[in-house]
């Protein structure tokens, strides 16, 4: 039984205790705040062994001596850091070196979280990180050390001062800990030191006497100084004020925050992501709502210091100033290599700024009229959504041979990303690595921005350092497991198995005996984690019993769990083509939960009587036991299905799920299901210790694998109206929007003008028709393409909570159902989890927990899987592509790579290529004096000069191409890059 | 998002500094204010609640009177400021009809309104500033002001709040707390250990139910003997004004502990 008692409040606080106060809403309301504080004397100062604070059944995270690591504090010390340290040096108390004792002030906690939460989040991670020694003090909650912002005091020297308060404490707090004894002398004692940047802070902290460092003086004294002196980020006080006063400004300076507000309110300015063009690094775009169109922003002086991802508030400029987008291809490495790192605002400005001048100019005569945007330039930065970027070091920014602090540029691999200038000791041994950087800051008088060095990954083309560069720049968390995480797991481990069927036995509760039920799965080959399996039998009455079955991933995953809240912050599992970051421990993902065949399995089954023509005539959900007969492939199972001898009740049962599918399928067809295509190529490895990939090869499609894609899909669309018809409010649906008919203005143009197809947007049946029709009898890939072509202009499907979106817009426009969810893999993906957590509790299996009953859990937990997503993807691709430059590398080696290519766009000086076989895009560039370039007809024309006795030749979109395919690297970045060159119907090598 | 507070921090803390099982300051003013025959003032924290008794009385309106017992009637009036808001909410207002039907029907079986056939008993609960916990605050100061007023009572009733964050239950909510939590308002008679009131405005699961309500009724238990001891003191004080000085007729006072109090002594075990 807990202790139940009053917290009694003295009268004589009330200064300090309780505070009313006014504040004014959004919406110009004038509330009353009433808030109140009790203060304790039981908080506790996380000293190991402490003789005045009793630490309860838990070990303190902070050593009784302290850290006795630092040249400074021969008695050990204690480290106090200020808000600021953790706002800007996030990475130094990151980096797995930087490990003093810290004390982590209530006061710093929470100006952190209102100041970033990302930040915020990363902080408690470290706070309960095995590694780390941080105690969080409530200083605020403690009577010793509440402050209370005195009248002429603003909220920042209030903290300040609370800061302070609690450091002096706790040096008192120590002293009185350590009582002398008598007769002997007085034994050596730790200090807590105040660790801040603010000078000013500095000397209040001497004058009052205690001890006091800024980050730099503090790393200086540690004893492995030099690693970490580079992960400092830069700070004000570092540029020397004489330089600082010379520099001139570069940029229009900022808006303040609130004038940005005002303004968008106001309808003056727009607010919106931005977004760099990939192929023009002087152009960026902005999407807002009031315009069809995106925002251009022309120039780097317009585009005024914003990176990818950056919330930004744009002014409109008039509308004799819109223009078409660029149709040239402007490659930042090429154009500023010239630059220098330390002095580049004086020397090649001029050069630069000329070019620059040019490309953004007024050379409208040229460009398409009716492509015209709305253009504009950024005012102001309403949040800024930098992380950190992995890298490359330029090496022509710097002397290669110093070991002295040096500036120089570091090129990011995002070719969405400025280069970013960073101050280094180990500039020479950074070249041909991958490193990851932070931007600290943009300042209005600086070219680019300043960021500082967080950690190297590892040397460039290695596996490990691809790998995990790939993890980092989509942000994918890839950590093992920890161990709060593995303690969830069954304490059977892979000894588990299911439990005997016997009345009482909680694992059998309310479960169907599917054991003896014929069933199989079929996946990709090599597949581990097998989600699901079908079965299929003819009924008495002629009707058909079809089944899916899931693995009961909710059986073992319960909600708040360490597991479970890991799980739903991976949201999913990513696959690399040469690894698999788990969104379960592989226990559970490849061996209890996965269907595997000849063992018993907990499965969640979906049943369905069905017409011979595939009508659901009543479906039902259940917990079952099932015990898979076979784990085919797609391959296999086509096989055994397709041969006449075999009669056997699982080859039966193949078929009946076959000849359901078709139906199934060209049921969706008729209702608008789009049949979309997508890039998809398979890295062949000889094993998976090769080095070398082997080949790149398209993905077979089997009549199996639509077998099985029908199937899933029927029981997430049976599962979403389920759940949604118990929780109106809060079920966990699937939906894909609708594309905007303008997004389709390019490609339909294309179509009409290169080929004389016209495209129908108006709903998915009429685009799914008149793709159809779509056919070059000539090009047998013409179809394919355009379907890609057109997958581009479509909207991603989303996660969403029922309760947020009107009913009207559940649809899924790409699978034509009114509704759908994902159900069918909840081993690696966290939706699917959620989804069987509502449907066990819609059948009455087991309550819904609390948590799923929120709007505002699931909204926020989905967001998450929604971003996780698409990373995931991203990150898919990038692993992808860097095979594939891997396989081109190697089959380079053994001669010219030459393959077959469709022109998906053309530019003023190049064409982007879609090279079909390998799933890459390339851009072809050559000189803009040599060809002429007809914007209104997609094409470009060689005059017979350039040809080779070929005469004049046109190459349009949609042209089929040869190009010749070389991987080169960037002499400055060590940046491996796929360069293409024309070789057929023109050699475009001196071009 | 960024900018709540946070509910339950990792340290254990609540937004105000408590623990999860701490109950805030209560103080209980029961002095005798103008013409009521009865009245006590409780503050929960920053949740001020003043009610007055006026009865038993003559029933004014003919058509509600009872042959066989007392008729109850209970007004809430929110001052216009004691929210965060400043909004004067009329006495046609839901969520002070509900509050006000919510206390009449908790008191309906406690207060002994058979003794008094044909009268009736006006209480009259002034919210003076709102922190959460506002039917707890008005349930325990009718408690106080009934014995006040001498009113005899079957038993005390003490009411507390308890709401669940993520799976800790916290007790005594705050405005701030009660509005992120689901939560629910508890009222027992400590004597007979009978619980008079279950009142919930929000969604609670039902396995988290069975913790809160547990807690809830403890805390009232605790309730209890603060309010208990603030009764007997304000006795004594009483009795020792009539031994000493002027005999000055107290409304309300002899019987009022006589009934209750003396009650209440009989039975210390709880
Ligand atoms: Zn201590």
């Amino acid at each position: 039984m807990v202790e139940i008692t009053i917290r009694k409040r003295p009268r004589t606080e009330a200064v300090v205790t309780q505070r009313k106060f006014f504040k004014k809403t959004a919406r110009g309301k004038v509330i009353k705040v009433l808030r109140e504080r009790y203060l304790r004397n039981d908080v506790g100062c996380g000293i190991q062994g402490c003789s005045i604070c009793s630490s309860g059944s838990q070990s303190p995270p902070l050593p009784s001596k302290g850290g006795s690591d630092h040249t400074s504090f021969p008695n050990g010390h204690f480290v106090v850091p200020d808000t600021n340290v953790f706002l800007s040096q996030m990475d130094l108390i990151e980096s797995p070196t930087f490990n003093p004792p810290i004390i982590l002030l209530q006061t710093v906690l929470e100006e952190v979280r209102h100041r970033s939460f990302p930040l915020y989040k990363r902080l408690g991670a470290l706070v309960k990180a095995d590694d780390k020694r941080i105690w969080v003090f409530y200083n605020e909650l403690c009577s010793d050390t509440a402050v209370v912002r005195n009248e002429d005091e603003t909220p920042n020297d209030r903290n300040d001062r609370g800061i302070r308060k609690a450091t002096a404490w706790y040096n008192t707090h120590i002293s009185l800990s350590h009582p002398p004894i008598r007769d002997q002398p007085r034994q050596p004692i730790p200090v807590a030191t105040l660790l801040t940047d603010d000078a000013a802070n500095r000397k209040k902290a001497e004058q009052e006497g205690f001890s006091c460092l800024s980050v730099r003086k503090y790393v200086e004294g540690m004893k492995n100084a030099d690693s970490l002196l580079d992960t400092i980020a830069v700070g004000d006080n570092d540029i020397e004020p004489t330089k600082a006063a010379m520099k001139q400004r570069i940029y229009p300076e900022y808006l303040p925050l609130s004038a940005l507000v005002a303004g968008v309110k106001g309808g003056q300015l727009h607010q919106g992501n931005f977004l760099q063009n990939q192929y023009n690094y002087l152009e960026g775009s902005v999407n807002v709502s009031s315009y069809d169109k995106p925002i251009l922003l022309l120039g780097r002086e317009n585009m005024n210091r914003a990176v990818q991802g950056d919330i930004v508030a744009v002014e409109i400029l008039p509308e004799s100033e819109w223009k078409a987008p660029t149709d040239e291809v402007v490659d930042q490495d090429a154009t500023l290599k010239n630059d220098d790192a330390d002095e580049s605002e004086e020397e090649g400005e001029d050069v630069e700024a000329a070019a620059e001048k040019k490309l953004v100019g007024s050379d409208s005569s040229e460009r398409r009229h009716s492509e015209r945007q709305p253009t504009g330039r950024v005012v102001g930065i309403i949040k800024r959504n930098w992380r950190s970027y992995v890298c490359h070091i330029d090496k022509g920014s710097f002397n290669e041979s110093s070991h002295a602090l040096q500036t120089v540029f570091a090129t990011p691999v995002s070719r969405l990303l400025p280069r970013i200038r960073l101050r280094t000791r180990q500039a020479p041994t950074l070249i041909s690595q991958k490193f990851l950087v932070n931007i600290d800051r943009w300042d209005s008088s600086s070219r680019y921005p300043d960021g500082h060095f967080v950690r190297a990954l590892g040397k460039i083309e290695d596996k490990a350092t691809e790998q995990e560069s790939i993890l980092l720049e989509y942000g994918i968390p890839y950590r093992p497991f920890g161990q709060a995480i593995l303690d969830c797991l069954p304490p059977e481990g892979d000894k588990w198995v299911v439990p005997p069927k016997q009345p009482g036995n909680p694992a059998w509760r309310d479960r169907e005996d599917l054991r003896d039920v014929i069933i199989c799965s079929i996946d990709p080959p090599g597949c581990q984690d097998i989600d699901d399996a079908l079965h299929a039998k003819m009924l008495p009455n002629g009707n058909i019993e079809a089944g899916v079955h899931i693995a009961d991933v909710s059986h073992f995953v319960h909600p708040d769990t360490p597991m479970d809240s890991e799980a739903a912050s991976r949201g999913t599992t990513v696959y690399l083509v040469d690894k698999r970051i788990d969104m379960l421990p592989s226990l559970l993902g490849t061996n209890l939960c996965s269907l595997r065949p000849f063992v018993e399995r907990l499965a969640f089954s979906v049943i369905w009587e069905l017409s011979p023509d595939a009508e659901i005539v009543n479906v039902r959900f259940t917990k079952s036991v099932i015990a898979s007969k076979a784990a085919f492939t797609y391959e296999e199972a086509q096989i055994r299905k397709d041969d006449p001898k075999r009669t056997d009740e699982l080859t039966q049962s193949i078929r009946l799920l076959n000849s359901l599918a078709i139906k199934l399928k060209a049921g969706r067809m008729a209702a608008g299901a789009l049949n979309l295509a997508s890039p998809e190529v398979k890295i062949q490895m000889d094993s998976s210790e090769a080095s070398e990939p082997i080949d790149v090869e398209q993905k077979a499609l089997r009549e199996t694998n639509s077998l099985v894609e029908e199937f899933m899909l029927l029981a997430n669309i049976s599962v979403a109206r389920k759940i949604e018809e118990a929780f109106p409010n809060t079920a966990v649906l699937r939906r894909h929007l609708p594309p905007a008919p303008s997004r389709f203005d390019n490609l339909k143009d294309m179509l009409k003008k290169c080929k004389g197809f016209s495209l129908d947007v108006s709903s998915s049946k009429a685009l799914a028709d008149s793709l159809d029709k779509c056919i070059d009898p000539t090009e047998p890939k013409f179809n394919t393409l355009v379907r890609i072509l057109t997958t581009r202009c479509l909207q991603a499907a989303e996660y969403f909570c029922s309760g947020n979106e009107g009913r009207d817009t559940f649809g899924h426009y790409g699978l034509a159902s009114p509704i759908y969810t994902h159900f069918t893999s909840p081993i690696r993906r966290y939706a699917d989890v959620l989804a069987h957590r509502q449907l066990s509790a819609a059948i009455s299996y087991a309550p819904l927990h609390p948590s799923l009953h929120s709007k505002s859990h699931i909204t926020q937990v989905l967001q998450v899987v929604n971003q996780r997503h698409t990373s995931a993807q991203m990150a898919s691709r990038g692993s992808v592509d860097f095979y594939v430059t891997l396989a081109l590398k190697g089959r380079a080696q053994r001669g010219k790579v030459i393959e077959d290519a469709y022109v998906t766009r053309t530019y003023q000086n190049g064409l982007a290529v879609f090279v079909h076989k390998l799933g890459i895009t390339g851009i072809v560039t050559f000189d803009k004096g040599k060809t002429e370039f007809d914007a209104e007809n997609y094409c470009i024309k060689f005059p017979s000069s350039v040809t080779g006795g070929k005469g004049e030749v046109t190459i349009a979109v949609f042209s089929k191409v040869s190009v010749h395919i070389e991987v080169e690297q960037d002499k400055n970045t060590q940046r491996g890059k796929t360069k293409m060159t024309l070789v057929h119907p023109v050699d475009s090598t001196h071009l | 998002m960024s900018s709540r507070v946070e509910i339950l921090n990792d340290g254990g803390y609540r937004s105000d500094g408590r623990k999860q099982y701490e109950l805030r300051d209560i103080t209980i003013d029961l002095t005798p204010r103008g013409s009521a025959d009865g009245s006590a003032t409780i503050t929960h924290g920053l949740t001020e609640v003043l009610v007055e008794v006026f009865g038993p009385r003559e029933a004014k309106v003919r058509s509600q009177t009872m042959h066989d017992r007392a008729l109850i009637n209970v007004e809430v009036s929110l001052l216009p400021f004691s929210a965060s808001e400043r909004r004067k909410r009329s006495r046609g207002d839901k969520r002070v009809l509900e509050l006000a039907a919510a206390i009449k029907s908790t008191f309906e079986p406690v207060v002994q309104t058979s003794i008094y056939p044909r009268s009736e008993i006006d209480i009259f609960v002034h919210v003076l500033q709102q922190d959460g916990g506002l039917l707890q605050a008005g349930i325990n100061a009718t408690t106080l002001a009934l014995i006040t007023a001498g009113i005899p009572m079957i038993d005390f009733v003490c009411a507390v709040t308890g709401g669940v964050y993520s799976t800790s239950p916290l007790l005594d909510l705050t405005t701030l707390e009660e509005n992120d939590t689901p939560n629910v308002t508890v009222a027992i008679m400590p004597r007979t250990k009978k619980v008079t009131l279950v009142s919930m405005e929000t969604r609670l699961h039902v396995d988290r139910f069975g913790d809160v309500f547990k807690l809830a009724c403890e805390a009232g238990a605790v309730l209890h003997q603060e309010m208990k001891v603030a009764v007997e003191s304000r006795t004594r004080k009483l009795v020792g004004a009539m031994e000493t000085g002027p005999s000055i007729a107290i409304p309300g006072a002899e019987r009022g502990d006589r009934d209750v109090y003396m009650e209440d002594n009989m039975n210390d075990d709880f």
